[in-house]
């Protein structure tokens, strides 16, 4: 098929190489919960489209991607609508001050080196922690004897995370789909505000912080994070979506045709949660933020843009 | 368990023929017609167009969502 041309932004890209992408990002959205902006932004980029329009078209194509996805989460029982819902408010808060942070960047004229240390630090900072994470508890299990399978969920930080449980910061909260018994609301929105400051900052879902925010600090088991987090985000890059459109930063069109690749491709990485316990799809996910970190890296080195 | 797989990789085979010949008809007929008056909404009414935006990909997402849903029950028999 011949290239297509997309009035809106000005490109010719062929629609089969957006339906491909689209499709490898809703599998790893469905899997994993994220919005895979590290990729999608770059390879936007590498198909010939401005980065402003890579990185605006890209949200809007999250928002499908995460519609598919979570509702398919939903049905497996992954969705804890409650904890989504008060996530979205902060959010929203944490994505004005992250994009407010990087107007003052710009203004400071050194916007490129800072965002791209604060990124690399960001990407490496989790995947060390989650690859020491898991493997800390795949070992552990395999020294009990216990064997992880389906939705069974256990993690090395849970002491951790039962200290921020007794903390008794008012008003406290249940989230009964999650098995939290009482969290405080003031926690959900910091880990939710935390996870909008760096969506604002260095753009897209940002949910390579967010689900395993959503893990460790607040004990929201795996499956549920992954689920929750995509059903988060729908609201969140709705907002999003509706703000780069006004900049003039969406290409509609581009977004709907990545999305008829990312609704089967998220419809599979769904399905193939059920097949994985907790730790392993922690351990998984290690590799997607150091492929951000690696795309980093190579920007900030080479000065090219992929 | 191998025949299993067979018929699981058939299935998905199937699948993605009768998607990938929906989407080549949505190609053709929906995104060529919407193209030039979604660019020139864009730039006279910026706004609604960004509304429009977040409308369109939601409404999509949830089309394809059921489409999707419904070819997977359909060639497997059960639901997924």
């Amino acid at each position: 098929m011949i290239a297509m041309f997309f009035p809106i932004s000005g490109a010719e890209i062929n629609p089969i190489y957006l339906a491909v992408l689209g499709f490898f990002i809703g599998l790893m959205g469905g899997f994993f919960g994220v919005g895979g902006s590290f990729i999608a932004g770059p390879t936007l980029r590498a198909m010939g489209l401005d980065w402003n329009f890579a990185v605006g078209t890209d949200l809007a194509h999250i928002v499908g991607t995460s519609v598919v996805a979570a509702k398919r989460h939903r049905a497996l029982g992954n969705v804890d609508l409650r904890l989504g819902l008060i996530m979205a408010l902060g959010t929203i808060g944490g994505a004005e001050i992250g994009a407010q942070l990087i107007q003052m960047l710009k203004r400071a004229g050194n916007i490129n080196l800072v965002v791209s240390i604060i990124s690399i630090t960001i990407y490496f900072s989790v995947s060390v922690f989650m690859i020491w994470e898991s493997s800390l508890t795949l070992r552990a299990q395999r020294k009990g004897g216990r064997k992880s399978s389906g939705k069974s969920d256990e993690t090395s930080f849970q002491h951790v995370t039962n200290w921020i449980h007794r903390l008794e910061l008012w008003p406290m909260i249940s989230l009964p789909v999650s098995g939290i018994k009482a969290i405080s609301l003031w926690i959900i929105l910091l880990v939710s505000f935390v996870g909008g400051i760096v969506s604002g900052f260095l753009g897209g879902g940002a949910g390579y912080i967010r689900m395993p925010m959503m893990v460790y600090v607040l004990g929201v088991p795996t499956h549920l994070a992954v689920g929750t987090d995509l059903f988060e985000i729908i609201i969140s890059a709705s907002y999003g979506t509706f703000t780069h459109a006004i900049k003039g930063n969406v290409d509609v069109l581009i977004a709907l045709v990545m999305q008829t690749g990312a609704a089967i491709g998220a419809q599979i990485g769904a399905i193939l949660t059920q097949y994985f316990a907790g730790p392993k799809i922690r351990l998984f996910f290690v590799p997607l933020p150091l492929i951000g970190a690696a795309i980093v890296i190579y920007t900030l080195f080479t000065g090219h843009k992929l | 368990m191998k025949a299993d797989a067979r018929k699981t990789l058939f299935s998905f085979l199937i699948e993605l023929a009768v998607y990938g010949i929906l989407i080549a008809v949505y190609f053709l007929l929906v995104l060529h017609f919407l193209g030039p008056s979604l660019g020139d909404f864009e730039k006279t009414h910026i706004r609604l167009y960004a509304l429009l935006a977040v409308g369109l990909i939601l409404g999509q997402s949830i089309v394809l969502e059921f489409v999707t849903t419904f070819l997977l029950r359909l060639l497997r028999g059960r639901s997924e």
